[in-house]
């Protein structure tokens, strides 16, 4: 597949390595297009976490070249990136993906509270920010009367959506999901993926998707596999 | 610090509000310590400059000043040694001097001292800045076997007027010989005054000498025994000696030259003192324990904050998870150490607040049994810029201490990356 012009992500002879430990990704190319949906999987402890770390600047790369959303990460100042961060990339974790201490509906517009840019873009599209979480809680399945609930009311499968709405309130241009689906049944955990596409698709955002199953491969649009394009070798 | 990260500060402190709150206390009874332990130094130092005003210089034998200040104006301890009667006189009749009053000490009526003068007294011993002795009831002394007791000798013993009372010889609760066979009058009560004076018996010269007919060996004679209160009034009563007097100038120019002259008399020993110097000399006797007391204080608000640091620092770990969240949405490093530290002001600022709320509330309670049992002003002592400045050191020092767990935090996000390994 030829590189297209203006990738999402975009990596060259990229490494990393924990302060303590061996190197953990040593990636000589790694792109994504914009738009694109991918499934990126790879074993416990291959260094998909540490990955995602890099492409939304969390992390530091020792060396190569890292440009995500047409901006090249290695020359940002750490503040920038986590402006750049706030502004275009929404992040889903595993577990325990919201703070206790919000509701829901907080949690969701969380977010907007460190981009000005993207509380714009969600009152934009929903009316004020709160509608516009409100609207994606909607799309995603959950119910309306948990809304006002403090989010530590909910279960796994709830604060999963809950999550997935945060990563996508004021259109981020990436969404990047380490494991989300990994504490939910088969039920819910195809459900889930196919409204996370879904509304990734609608507010045209391209995502990463993260997993250690391979049987999620076939929600996306192009599947790739970890160690096969990480010279690192596999810990643990 | 802007309002995104105060709103999530005070919103994270409430779903701890256990620790937050136990914290608060912790600091609040801290704050309240120090303050408190402040403002009774400041009304104990006000009442001690509240016992003696008006008087120039106090006049007795040659002593130290502060042991002269303490016997004569705090009526604590024993007299060394007396003036005669000539020297008073010497001194009293000069024209510089507005007024005297000549004291005589020595004897106690159940623990409360006796204490001989003249209508001078009433006339002239001021206090508190200005203020002169009233009567609460009856009048001052006229006769011999009359006696005006301070307010809380009569408030104590329940005494009233046209009660009789006896003296007992000495200084003790009980003395070894009582005057039992002159019993005095209550004919005067007087108001409060937060002095010495409350706890003071207040008799005429005649009364003190009748009392002594018989005793000039210091044990009781034959005559002393013998002679009856009537007797004993119709005798002449000369004065001979007295123990000290206060002394009131024309003009305060004067008092330096006099009190040389007090000083260097050549009739017999004398010290005069000029109340204020003394009273400062006194109190910074006093003040040595003042500071220990200030320094304790200062300790204890030092541990109050320590348990802000604790409570924070234990809980870092449990909410790495919530700063990998925060960064996660956009959250900077600095948003994470605004965060702690803002929740560590925040817990010292209402800290401290509250404990200058429980200290003032506890002294409006307080103040009238302190101003009438202890003579401790506490009025006059309300919240001022000391609360104020307490308030900002306390949360400053709070805030600087928070940015421990601050820097803590910035460094395990920075660490952790996205990844939390629980
Ligand atoms: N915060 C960290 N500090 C040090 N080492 C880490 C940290 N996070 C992950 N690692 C190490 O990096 C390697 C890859 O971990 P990770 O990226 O979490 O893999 P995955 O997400 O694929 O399970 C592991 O060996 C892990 O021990
Ligand atoms: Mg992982």
């Amino acid at each position: 597949m030829a590189a297209p012009a203006d990738p999402a992500i975009s990596a060259r002879a990229l490494r990393f390595a924990w302060p303590d430990g061996a190197p953990v990704i040593d990636m000589p190319e790694l792109t994504v297009a914009r738009g694109e949906r991918v499934f990126l999987q790879g074993p416990s402890g291959s260094g998909k976490s540490t990955l995602l770390g890099l492409i939304c600047g969390v992390l530091t790369p020792d060396s190569g070249e890292l440009e995500v959303l047409g901006a090249d990460l290695t020359q940002m100042s750490a503040a920038r990136r986590d402006g750049f961060r706030a502004e275009k990339l929404g992040v889903i974790f595993q577990l325990f993906n919201l703070l206790p201490y919000l509701s829901v509906i907080e949690n969701v517009a969380l977010p907007c509270r460190f981009s000005a840019k993207r509380a714009a873009r969600a009152a934009e599209t929903g009316g004020s920010v709160t509608d516009e979480a409100r609207r994606l809680l909607q799309r995603l399945g959950l119910e309306n009367e948990l809304i006002d609930r403090p989010a530590s009311d909910l279960s796994v499968g709830q604060q999963q959506r809950v999550a997935a709405a945060r990563a996508l309130i004021g259109a981020p241009e990436l969404i990047i999901a380490d494991e989300p689906t990994s504490a939910l049944d088969a039920a819910a955990r195809d459900g889930f993926i196919d409204l996370l596409a879904e509304q990734a698709a609608a507010s045209g955002a391209t995502l990463l998707f993260v997993s250690h199953d391979a049987r999620l491969a076939d929600h996306f649009d192009r599947s790739l596999i970890l160690p096969d394009l990480n010279r690192a070798g596999v810990a643990a | 610090m802007n309002a995104p990260v105060l709103s999530l500060a005070l919103k994270s402190a409430f779903n701890r509000r256990l620790t937050a709150i136990l914290t608060i206390i912790a600091v609040a009874l801290s704050v309240s310590l120090f303050v408190g332990v402040e403002k009774m130094r400041e009304g104990a130092r006000a009442g001690f400059e509240r016992t003696i005003s008006g008087t120039d210089l106090i006049v007795g034998a040659r002593t130290g000043p502060v042991n002269l200040l303490l016997y004569t104006v705090f009526r604590i301890g024993d007299p060394t040694s007396s003036i005669s009667w000539d020297s008073y006189q010497e001194f009293a009749d000069r024209p510089e001097i507005a007024w005297t009053i000549p004291i005589s000490l020595g004897d106690a009526h159940k623990g409360y001292r006796v204490l001989g003068s003249d209508q001078n007294y009433f006339e002239h011993y001021q206090y508190g800045g200005g203020s002169r002795l009233e009567m609460a009831a009856g009048d001052p002394y006229s006769g011999v076997y009359d006696a005006v007791l301070g307010a809380a000798v009569a408030r104590e013993l329940g005494y009233e007027l046209g009660e009789e009372i006896t003296l007992s010889h000495g200084i003790g609760e009980v003395g070894f010989h009582d005057h039992d066979n002159r019993p005095f009058k209550v004919t005067g009560i007087l108001e409060p005054t937060g002095t010495p004076v409350d706890r003071t018996v207040h008799i005429t010269l005649q009364g003190m000498e009748a009392i002594h007919v018989g005793w000039e060996s210091g044990a009781p004679s034959a005559l002393a025994r013998a002679a009856s209160a009537e007797d004993v009034a119709s005798m002449p009563l000369r004065t001979d000696e007295i123990t000290a007097f206060f002394v009131g100038l024309e003009s305060k120019g004067a008092m330096l030259s006099l009190r040389r002259e007090i000083n260097t008399y050549e009739g017999e020993p004398l010290l005069a003192v000029v109340p204020g110097l003394a009273l400062n000399q006194l109190w910074s006797v006093i003040g040595t324990v003042e500071r220990v007391l200030g320094a304790i204080s200062v300790f204890v608000v030092f541990v109050g904050l320590l348990t802000i640091l604790t409570s924070i620092l234990t809980t870092l770990n449990e909410r790495r998870r919530e700063m990998a969240i925060l960064r996660s949405v956009g959250a900077r490093p600095w948003h994470i150490f605004a965060l702690l530290v803002s929740e560590a002001a925040g817990l010292a600022f209402i800290g401290a607040a509250l404990g200058v709320v429980l200290v003032h509330g506890a002294m409006a309670v307080l103040a009238p049994l302190a101003e009438s049992r202890l003579g401790l002003a506490l009025t006059g002592l309300g919240p001022g810029l000391f609360e104020i400045y307490v308030i900002l050191a306390v949360t400053a020092a709070s805030a600087l201490l928070g940015v421990i767990p601050a820097w803590r935090a910035f460094r395990n996000s920075l660490a952790d990356g996205l990844s939390i390994r629980l």
